[in-house]
């Protein structure tokens, strides 16, 4: 755990006013600072939001020169637990196969950072944070979160660090808005950028599985208009079906086959009832269940709606290789066959894009009938790719990670 | 891996891609269409110094090139290529693909487009070997440089060297230069570029330019 600590030896050193929050043993573990107490961050929505918390957590060392960071961007129900044990859930983090010594982000030579997000309910301001106005939980008084804030918020994060450019910024789904949305809104502040299983904008499906999650919640009479925390419930059943359903949309039918088939879960013949006869029926509740423990309701609606209303060619006048004129980054961008949430085609709209505005950008498509969820997996045509493309990239980087 | 991969694709680098890599200026942005494992682009990133991009069909081909670090996107010379902004590489290359593409007239356009210039080399459907295959046997020629049968080439438009020049005066496309080689791609400096290498070179390498660009 000691490279949770190793950040403040440097962070110390920063001139401006912040906060540091660093929390006890019994509190989430890891690294938390109060960012916009001067100047807010002013939110797309209008509103101007500060003081505020960003949690992150870091891995590996910062050289000298500064010049080794890979920012790892989250995904929706992601946190900044990337690695090594998760506190929270006593699980492994979420990206051990990507993240860590030998791994291609390898922790022996990059300083990996990773926050959770703006809206989130690990740590980071969220509509489960208390607004300190009112002394109670935001929920449905907090404001409406876009990618874009996100991003402006580790932004903040890094001027606090004292990180003027990151080497590389990477994240899936969620995560890869993030990043694309990193090279427009900052371009000269990155050098690479791995967006996996992302896309410019949210398609109207995309959309409507996450309209079915929210009224799923909103529907669960626990809710109480989002303020479940004043009635000392919890919208478990409503939550509990959003995530069944996302996670659905996360496999695929081959995936779902293979592990599942029609197998059935503890009986020999069909219930002629409703309970969980299917072994797949089984696997949803207990996701559904589990998730419950660790995530907020309200996260789920806020995250969802900033993934919804992100719109790159939309913020470009309709112009997506507008978003990208001029970019100094160099992007590779990767797909998967079997994501049917994030297909190739909508990887392909950007690369197009970034073709369009004469981009450096590598592009692979990788054969996996996984799902969505394949950029989490292992995927050893993924790590060779990033592999060889952080050498490319480290070739015309002048910082030397 | 890095060194051992280096020193082999440098040493081992096809000779008709040498050829080609000869006809680049150092410093340039070149694009090279049909990029396969990359050889051209690695070549040339190490030796000349080129800001090289890359498109290929096959995904295999696409990540081996990732995996070196080279920019290559995976795509399709024929829907892909609208994409790229006019004149934003110094040269473009398709090396023994303009016989695969559906429209090999609109591709070369496109090439001439996106490239100030552009190094495009061919099979020779006219070369004396295949013309007496034709002629005697009446059949679809198998040679050492056309090595599958007619079903299942990936070849689709043949032409001659006479038949490329003829598309280029079409298109109003200028030949800067014009190299005879052997299927290997050595130069068949003797043959020159006159009625002879249609009956003897086994493909041509052109190096084009726009007009405008005079």
């Amino acid at each position: 755990m000691s490279v949770f600590w190793t950040v403040s030896r440097w962070a110390m050193n920063s001139t401006q006013r912040h906060e540091e929050v660093v929390t006890g043993p019994n509190e989430l573990a890891g690294r938390k600072v109060a960012l916009g107490i001067e100047s807010p961050l002013r939110l797309d929505c209008g509103v101007e939001l500060g003081p505020f918390t960003i949690a992150y957590e870091t891995y590996g060392n910062l050289n000298e020169r500064k010049s080794n960071v890979i920012l790892v961007c989250h995904a929706l129900t992601g946190d900044q637990f990337v690695t090594g044990v998760n506190p929270v859930t006593g699980k492994d983090g979420w990206w051990p196969l990507m993240v860590g010594s030998g791994r291609p982000f390898d922790t022996d030579h990059y300083f990996v950072i990773c926050a959770n997000v703006l809206g989130g309910c690990m740590g980071t301001t969220g509509p489960r944070s208390h607004d300190p106005n009112t002394g109670k939980p935001y929920g449905l008084t907090f404001p409406v979160i876009t990618i874009r804030d996100m991003v402006r918020a580790q932004a903040m994060l890094l001027d606090y660090l004292g990180i003027e450019k990151i080497f590389c910024v990477s994240g899936g789904s969620m995560g890869g808005m993030q990043v694309l949305q990193w090279t427009v809104t900052f371009p000269d502040r990155v050098h690479a950028a791995i967006p996996i299983g992302s896309a410019a904008h949210h398609t109207a499906q995309n959309i409507a599985l996450h309209e079915v999650g929210r009224q799923a919640v909103m529907g669960d009479p626990d809710w109480h208009n989002g303020d479940y925390f004043s009635h000392d419930a919890t919208p478990r059943s409503g939550l509990s079906v959003a995530r069944m359903a996302a996670h659905i949309s996360y496999l695929s039918e081959a995936a779902m086959h293979r592990k599942f088939g029609r197998e059935l879960q503890d009986r020999e013949t069909l219930s002629y009832g409703f309970g969980a006869d299917f072994q797949v029926e089984s696997y949803l509740r207990h996701q559904g269940e589990v998730f419950v423990e660790r995530f907020d309701a309200n996260s789920y609606l806020y995250l969802t709606r900033a993934m919804d209303y992100f719109d790159l060619t939309a913020e470009y006048h309709g112009v997506l290789a507008n978003a990208f004129q001029g970019s100094p980054t160099r992007f590779c961008i990767i797909s998967f066959t079997g994501d049917w949430l994030f297909p190739t085609s909508e990887n392909r709209t950007v690369v197009h894009a970034l073709n369009a505005a004469a981009a450096n950008v590598s592009f692979v498509e990788i054969e996996s009938d996984k799902g969505h969820d394949a950029f989490l997996l292992d995927e050893p045509e993924m790590f060779e790719t990033i592999r060889g493309f952080l050498r490319g990239a480290e070739e015309h980087w002048n910082g030397t990670p | 891996m890095n060194s051992d991969l280096t020193s082999a694709l440098g040493s081992n680098i096809r000779i008709d891609l040498l050829l080609i890599a000869e006809l680049i200026e150092s410093g340039s942005r070149v694009l090279d269409v049909g990029c396969g494992d990359g050889a051209l682009l690695h070549h040339l990133t190490r030796h000349k110094d080129v800001d090289g991009r890359g498109i290929e069909l096959s995904q295999v081909g696409v990540n081996a090139c990732v995996a070196q670090g080279l920019s290559v996107v995976q795509g399709d010379a024929d829907t892909d290529l609208v994409n790229y902004p006019t004149a934003s590489f110094d040269c473009a290359v398709l090396s023994q693909t303009l016989q695969q593409v559906r429209h090999p007239k609109d591709v070369l356009s496109e090439l001439l487009r996106i490239g100030r210039r552009a190094i495009i080399s061919i099979p020779n459907f006219g070369h004396w070997g295949v013309r007496w295959q034709l002629a005697t046997m009446g059949r679809m020629p198998v040679t050492k440089a056309l090595t599958r049968q007619w079903y299942d080439t990936p070849n689709s438009h043949f032409c001659t060297i006479k038949d490329f020049i003829a598309l280029c005066a079409t298109l109003g496309i200028r030949i800067e230069r014009h190299i005879s080689a052997d299927r290997l791609g050595n130069r068949m400096n003797f043959v020159g570029d006159g009625p002879f290498a249609n009956l003897l070179s086994e493909q041509g390498v052109f190096l084009l330019s726009r007009p405008e660009a005079g």
